[in-house]
Parts: C-alpha cells; sequence; structure tokens
C-alpha cells in the first residue's frame, strides 16, 4: 500500500469521525475485514492469507517451508495423542466429553446460549477434566497446548466457520466487545492490535514484517521460535499486550474469548491449518 | 443493477471506517498531558542518539529511517531535513511528545505524556532528531 493510500484512509477515517455511527452488521464487517485485506495484499491469493507473514514474505517463507519439513510442533502433536487415549482416573477419557473427537477444532469458538458466553476449545478441555475429577490444566502452555495441537492436526483443512447466532443479543454483544478490544489503544505505548495488523500490516517494524489479521486464528496453538515451545491463542494475545506494555487479561478470561470470537469470525472462510510454527 | 444499493456502496475503505469507529470513541474524553511549558530543550544530540536507538526507550529506528542507523522499519516518515520539515524544535517536541495531537490516528507512541521517556532523554532525543 502507498504512502498516499494510508493518507486516504488516515483523511477518511478523520471525516467518519463526523459521521453519525451506521451499525454495521458482523457479516458486513467481516466482508470489509476480508475486502481490504485482499486489495492490500492483491498478489496474494485469498487461500494463502492463512500463513500468516509468510503469504507476504517470500524470505521468510523459505525458512519457513525448511522448518516445516521438520515440524518442531510435532513432539506436541504426539504428546497430545497420547493424552487423548489415556484413559483418566476413573476410566473415562476425551473421547466421552467429545464424541465426535478429535477432529473438533473447527467447532470453536462458539456461542454457548446456556452459559451466555464464547466457548473455546481450551475451556472445553478443562470443562471435560474437571467433569471427570482431573486437575485443570494452564491455558498458555504445556498438556493443553499439546493436546490442542493434536486435536487441531486432527481438524486440518476444516473451515473456519463462527457463527453469530442472530436471536441471541448476548452472542452479538460478545462479538461487539471483541471488536471494541480490538481497535481500542492501550498500554504505554498506546498501540490497537489494529494499528499493527490491520493498518499497517506488511510494513516492517525494524526487519519484522507485521502480520496481517486475516489468517491469525488460523494455525494455533503455535511452535514459536521464540518461545522455543507451544502456546495457544490467548497466550500470543497475551505476549502482544505486554509488548505494548498493558497488563495481559487473564487467558480464557471474558476479553480474551470475546477477542477469540470476534477474530475467528473475520477469518471466516478460510482452511485451519494448526498447528503451526511462527518466528 | 441488481445489485442492493447497500451492499453496492460498500467500499473496502468505507468498511474499514465503519470498523474503526470503535477506536475513534476511545481517543475523546480524556485530558492528555501537554508538553510542560518550562521544559528547557536544550538536550545532548549524542546522547539522544543512544536514546533512539535503545530498543525498551526510544527505538525511533524501529519505524523511522535516520541516518547511522542500521535495518529501520517503515511505518513512519524518513527522519530526514527535521529543521525543513518543522518551524521550530518546540513544534517537533509537542510532535514527539503526543503526535495524537496533531493526528488522533497516528499510531507513534505518545513519548513524553505516557512517560515513556524520563524528560532527560525526551530533550536529547529532541535535540538528536532536530539535527538529522
Amino acid at each position: 500500500m502507498t504512502k498516499n493510500t494510508i493518507t486516504l484512509i488516515a483523511a477518511s477515517l478523520a471525516c467518519a469521525l463526523t459521521l453519525p455511527l451506521a451499525a454495521a452488521t458482523p457479516e458486513q464487517d467481516k466482508e470489509s475485514f476480508q475486502a481490504y485485506f485482499k486489495s492490500r495484499f492483491p498478489n496474494v491469493p485469498q487461500d494463502d492469507f492463512k500463513n500468516g507473514a509468510y503469504a507476504i514474505d517470500p524470505i521468510g517463507r523459505e525458512n519457513w517451508e525448511a522448518i516445516e519439513e521438520f515440524p518442531p510442533y510435532e513432539n506436541a502433536i504426539s504428546s497430545g495423542e497420547t493424552m487423548w487415549d489415556t484413559p483418566f482416573a476413573n476410566g473415562k477419557t476425551y473421547k466421552d466429553c467429545f464424541p465426535d473427537g478429535p477432529a473438533i477444532a473447527g467447532k470453536y469458538p462458539y456461542w454457548d446460549r446456556e452459559r451466555g458466553m464464547v466457548m473455546t476449545l481450551p475451556l472445553a478441555i478443562n470443562d471435560c477434566r474437571e467433569a471427570n475429577e482431573e486437575k485443570p490444566l494452564g491455558y498458555k502452555k504445556g498438556p493443553l497446548a499439546d493436546l490442542e495441537a493434536y486435536i487441531t492436526y486432527q481438524s486440518r483443512g476444516q473451515i473456519t466457520n463462527v457463527e453469530i447466532p442472530s436471536d441471541d443479543p448476548r452472542a452479538l454483544e460478545a462479538y461487539e466487545k471483541g471488536k471494541h478490544f480490538y481497535f481500542a489503544r492501550r498500554g504505554q505505548l498506546n498501540f490497537s492490535c489494529a494499528h499493527c495488523h490491520l493498518g499497517n500490516s506488511g510494513s516492517t517494524l525494524r526487519t519484522e514484517i507485521l502480520s496481517p489479521a486475516y489468517g491469525h486464528t488460523t494455525h494455533f496453538p503455535v511452535y514459536r521460535s521464540k518461545w522455543g515451545e507451544m502456546g495457544t491463542l490467548h497466550r500470543r494475545f497475551a505476549g502482544c499486550n505486554e509488548q505494548v506494555r498493558a497488563k495481559a487479561f487473564k487467558p480464557q478470561g471474558e476479553e480474551y474469548r470475546d477477542l477469540e470470537f470476534f477474530l475467528t469470525y473475520m477469518n471466516n472462510g478460510l482452511e485451519l491449518n494448526g498447528p503451526g510454527a511462527r518466528k | 443493477m441488481l445489485v442492493p444499493s447497500n451492499v453496492a456502496l460498500r467500499s473496502p475503505r468505507q468498511g474499514l471506517m465503519a470498523l474503526s469507529l470503535a477506536l475513534s470513541t476511545l481517543v475523546t474524553g480524556t485530558a492528555w498531558a501537554d508538553l510542560p511549558p518550562d521544559l528547557v530543550l536544550d538536550g545532548d544530540a549524542q546522547a539522544g542518539k543512544v536514546v533512539a536507538n535503545d530498543r525498551s526507550k526510544g527505538n525511533c529506528v524501529a519505524c523511522h529511517v535516520m541516518a547511522g542507523s542500521e535495518s529501520p522499519g517503515a511505518i513512519g516518515p524518513v527522519l530526514i531535513a527535521m529543521q525543513t520539515r518543522f518551524p521550530s524544535k518546540k513544534v517537533l517536541a509537542e510532535q514527539i511528545w503526543d503526535a495524537t495531537v496533531k493526528n488522533p490516528e497516528a499510531v507513534m507512541p505518545p513519548f513524553g505524556k505516557n512517560e515513556i521517556l524520563s524528560n532527560k532523554d525526551f530533550v536529547d532525543v529532541v535535540e538528536f532528531v532536530w539535527s538529522l
């Protein structure tokens, strides 16, 4: 994107502030969001956005493809598989909680109308454990990320398809909260998620290319070289918040679940390709 | 045309504007701390250069090309000929103190207002950037 276009967007944003707030539906938001990235990166085929920064960075992509030959997340997948197959102390297994499993990642996140909240895969995993008198697992890394890696691997090829039920206003409210979070400035550095991954996606911070938000949710959990281990989406959210010098929220708390709901909805239509490997 | 008008009229950019409205509601109604009028802008440019390249302090090079700094980012404008682009050192200082005053959508962190830099580091950076 040229500097002129950025200026134009800035100018149109300034104009927009004076207009009455036209309510956009999630569907309209999603169309705008995806159309924006398609016009910002016209040479990226739509189904390549799931590869994150590697869709727009040919040199990074070469390194990444080399890494993918011996995927660093393989141990996590096999530990996760062992967890899936190993009965709890009461003799039951995860399969009893997830009869359609293990390939169930595409069902999450979803709006749980009984509980009136966004349900995520890690939360469902811990619910299952607690229902079977097992201790809940930490939400950022470790065994939970391993099990999620196995489930996600089994779910590869499913298509992101988050639904926001129109007959439950609380679902729309959760979506709106997630959207608000995404565009809100925070931290000492005063950045919103959108500042870097929407408005400046594809640009560089020192030599790091800012990945487009379109594609952000397809490949978690992720083996991140910087971490030297696996981490969940909410671990990444927390890391981003800390980088802008904000206090991170609790993983699987309402803030991040609503954010996941919004961001995954924006990614509707993209193929799930986790677990992933990232710098 | 069979396309409903509300669909036909939605360009990506218009949509982006709508999507960004949530943001705009958050930057109003807060009292900003302005550049202190008594802050004397007589910093040390050499010390400022160190601050400008320090990842945990100014980190100007993360977004700006500047003479003498390697591997710059590309988000902000090139820092060159600053004395022809800003009418005074004070106006430059105000920009570094809080860039959202001039442009509410500015991405640049408010280095003074949010106390990212100490007053000494701040005046040193202003001196350095003014020298570019």
